[in-house]
């Protein structure tokens, strides 16, 4: 099964981002990346912008609108995901809680829906 | 055939097979409520054939047939053909061909584990197990839990949504994972027993079955997980209250309590098992509730021996499971205990103490101080007598207690 992992992390984690060389954050986030690819799980992912770089689209009456953000005012913001490949979810949660994500924020688990996908790519939609 | 045989022979079998199907039905597709669904269409359908073609010789096998029938048909009907129709499709093809062998694999247990996963909200773990594998109704569970029949089952269908899409692994878990599931597992067991055996000494056969099945489980439980005392504490708790099964009602179904019941017509065999179980977990050292439990059960089946209870024991080990876990039963069989030791007002002091709001509907609390009020010869025990009487959901106990109230 694939099981997405969204990585939420605090503005304190987020920093990191810009340190310099050697910061200890960034190294323990290297050694899991190396981790799972080593263990054949690593389908991809990527870490994401700042929340406030973020824009929301939506069609109000049949009008485009736009707007800055959302983000919520909580501590922990999306940051991140990384799709994996697991037998179960129990597997997931144990390399979930492996993510140094986890010490300061949190990940949530979710299992891709390839079947919702079908629906959307199959060319003879019945 | 006669229709009313055969649809005796339908509850029966039913009543028998439900969590077991449902199980082994759900093991292969993690589809939980499509299994249930299924296994209900199968209910129905048989209401139509066996009155006709008469009683199956396997009828385990027949509604399992008739379960995957229905469920293949249904996700041929849904466009999207996702991993449980392939697997289903998979299961028609023979690669399970379990319908004509006579042992159908028990997934039961598995079941129980994977509706106690962490990730799955904890306040429905003990509902979901008991509607899965127990096969009790949302209605009937939401009044256990008082919340709402509604309430109840959307959470139960949340629940469900998340074993069929996020891959919890279907199995006992391994060491580290075991012991904050089994927790869980433990206590759907004993509410399983629990609610069966309120009703099982009466001729409720549907709560008889539930008994049953409690004590299957606990047996099933022990098996798989020999280590763990307070599984043994838990099987030796049921086996005791089970033990007594036949001398909690008098021939002509009047209640009576556990201190006046005909020893004699105790299970032997069964108390002699209960005890084994509670010296083998004694030796690991690790006292837990079941196990004080299973101790206090013990202390009252002694009187078969001695001709006496010893309420002092019985007190003490009140007293411990008070101090582990203060649970209104504990708080009330304590002060009913040092009562019969200390005398009755000193029991009164204790339930005077207990929370006010929690014992408001709580029946036991009710007749514990109805008993000790009357004995004291103060008027306040006519109004506990009748708060404990309309609390009864027992026909035979509330007759009991209007007599003792007098």
């Amino acid at each position: 099964m694939q099981y997405a992992f969204l990585i939420y992390e605090t503005p304190e984690a987020f920093a990191h981002r810009t340190t310099g060389a050697g910061d200890a954050y960034i190294g323990a986030w290297r050694a899991y990346y190396q981790a799972c690819v080593k263990a054949g799980i690593y389908v991809g992912g990527d870490p994401l912008h700042l929340p406030e770089t973020g824009t929301t689209v939506r069609q109000t009456d049949g009008k485009r609108t736009v707007q800055d953000g959302p983000y919520a005012n909580t501590k922990e913001q999306l940051a991140g995901f990384i799709i994996m490949e697991l037998p179960s979810l129990d597997e997931a949660l144990e390399w979930a809680g492996r993510c140094p994500a986890t010490a300061a924020g949190a990940v949530e688990v979710r299992p891709l829906a390839p079947e919702a996908k079908e629906r959307i790519v199959s060319e003879h939609p019945e | 055939m006669s229709t009313p045989d055969a649809h005796r022979a339908i509850e029966s079998v039913a009543r028998r097979s439900y969590g077991r199907l449902v199980a082994f039905l759900s093991s292969r597709t993690r589809d939980v409520a499509s299994a249930e669904d299924a296994l209900g269409d199968a209910l129905i359908a048989a209401l139509s054939a066996w009155p006709r073609d008469g009683i199956p010789n396997n009828p385990e096998a027949w509604l399992l047939t008739a379960a995957r029938r229905h469920l293949i048909d249904r996700s041929r009907h849904e466009r999207v053909r996702d991993q449980a129709t392939l697997t289903l499709e998979a299961m028609a093809e023979g690669s399970y061909a379990v319908t004509t062998a006579d042992v159908i694999p028990d997934e039961r247990l598995k079941l129980l584990f994977v509706c106690a996963h962490p990730a799955i909200d904890p306040e429905i773990h003990t509902p979901l197990m008991l509607q899965t594998v127990l096969g009790l109704d949302a209605t009937q569970i939401g009044r256990t839990f008082l919340v709402s029949p509604a309430a109840m089952s959307q959470r139960l269908v949340r629940a469900k949504t998340k074993i069929r899409h996020s891959g919890i692994e279907w199995d006992v878990p391994e060491k580290d994972d075991l012991a904050p599931r089994l927790e869980a597992v433990m206590h759907a067991i004993y509410a399983a027993y629990g609610s069966g055996w309120e009703g099982a000494a009466g001729t409720d056969p549907e709560a008889r079955g539930l008994a049953d099945e409690g004590l299957w489980l606990a047996r099933v439980l022990r098996e798989q997980v020999p280590d763990e005392p307070e599984v043994r504490g838990l099987l030796a708790l049921i086996l005791h209250c089970e033990a007594r099964r036949s001398a909690r009602r008098s021939a002509d179904g009047e209640f009576i309590p556990l201190s006046e019941q005909n020893s004699a017509l105790w299970d032997g065999a069964m108390i002699a098992e209960a005890e084994r179980e509670l010296a083998v977990a004694a030796q690991a050292g690790r006292l837990g509730r079941f196990q004080i439990e299973g101790a206090i059960q013990s202390v009252y089946a002694e009187r078969a021996r001695t001709g006496t209870i010893d309420w002092h024991a019985i007190a003490v080990f009140y007293t411990q499971l008070v101090q582990l876990s203060p649970a209104l039963g504990a708080l009330t069989g304590r002060a009913a205990a040092v009562a019969e030791v200390e005398g009755p007002e000193v029991g009164l002091s204790l339930l005077d103490r207990m929370d006010a709001i929690a014992i408001d509907g709580y029946q036991p609390y009710w007749a514990v101080r109805a008993h000790l009020l009357q004995k004291l010869n103060r008027a306040e025990a006519v109004h506990a007598f009748e708060r404990a009487i309309a609390l009864s959901e027992d026909e035979a106990v509330r007759r009991f207690l209007l007599e003792r109230r007098g």
